[in-house]
């Protein structure tokens, strides 16, 4: 089983407390009447299915219940950091460093 | 099928030498949520609520666990819950929270023995040495939502929603049989 780490509640916890919430930094148009068929295409369905570190949501459903972000390796299912909700996106190439 | 919620005797119990599990009586739960500037909060409740998720105050009867990061639970005598609610009520014309009567929505377990830790991995994955006497947490049992008060070493209350509240008991029950069994 994965251990998880919570930024909320500090915590590592077992992967049965969390549930999966798709890709990270999806955002939604400030002004989604100006956004073409193309662009909403985008949005909604287009998603990066990465081979590698992946950013992704996760949400502590059994526990405080926040969503937050984490960077997962595909490959490995190994969690590089999480990070709270509204984050800016952590530099990969500085997280990949302090893995080695 | 559903069970209904009647079919659950409210004052269940099992038990064996080495853990028992009995249901609490009836108490007032309270769901509060509230962000921003807490004080005033506080001083019309009459007690701190704690910051970090987990961690309870109490103050007489009434008692608070922090359950995220603006989430609390409130539990106390059936006579409290008035009280409380026209507490917030007078903070919240100024400082808009959410304050919701639980009270009819779970039951609670009291699980006690020597054994009373190793019961509970049977269907919790947290590390149950972890959590810490006087704290509580919200996790999952068996694939059910609870919320966990460990009161001492071999003491434990499981706060469990009423649909649930049978399969959670029985799978308590059966665990207190088979502690007993290999303790014998």
């Amino acid at each position: 089983m994965l251990l998880i780490h919570c930024p909320y509640c500090d915590e590592t916890l077992p992967e049965a407390e969390f549930t999966y919430a798709g890709q990270a930094h999806v955002v939604r148009a400030q002004d989604p009447s100006s956004q073409d068929d193309g662009q909403w295409e985008d949005f909604l369905f287009m998603r990066e299915n990465a081979r590698g570190p992946h950013y992704e949501r996760w949400r502590h459903f059994h526990g405080c219940g926040r969503f937050f972000n984490a960077v997962r390796d595909t490959v490995s299912d190994k969690f590089l950091t999480t990070y709270k909700a509204g984050d800016a996106r952590p530099d990969l190439s500085s997280l990949l460093e302090g893995q080695e | 099928m559903n069970a209904p919620v009647p079919a659950f005797s409210t004052d269940a119990s099992a038990g064996t030498s080495v853990v028992r599990v009995t249901t609490a009586a009836p108490c007032a739960r309270l769901s509060l949520r509230a962000r921003g500037e807490l004080g005033p909060l506080e001083a019309a409740l009459g007690l701190d609520l704690p910051r970090r998720i987990g961690a309870r105050a109490e103050v007489g009867e009434t008692e608070v666990l922090c359950l995220g990061p603006d989430e609390w639970m409130l539990r106390g005598p059936e006579a409290v819950a008035p009280t409380i609610r026209a507490a917030c009520d007078e903070v919240y014309k100024t400082h808009p929270m959410s304050l919701v009567d639980v009270s009819g929505r779970e039951v609670t377990f009291v699980i006690e023995g020597t054994s009373a830790a190793e019961l509970l991995t049977l269907g919790c994955p947290r590390d149950i040495d972890r959590l810490a006497v006087g704290e509580g947490r919200r996790t999952v049992f068996d694939g059910a939502t609870v919320v966990l008060w460990r009161d001492a070493t071999d003491r434990f209350r499981m706060d469990v929603w009423h649909s649930f509240a049978p399969h959670v008991f029985d799978l308590l029950a059966t665990g207190c049989r088979e502690l007993a069994a290999e303790a014998a």
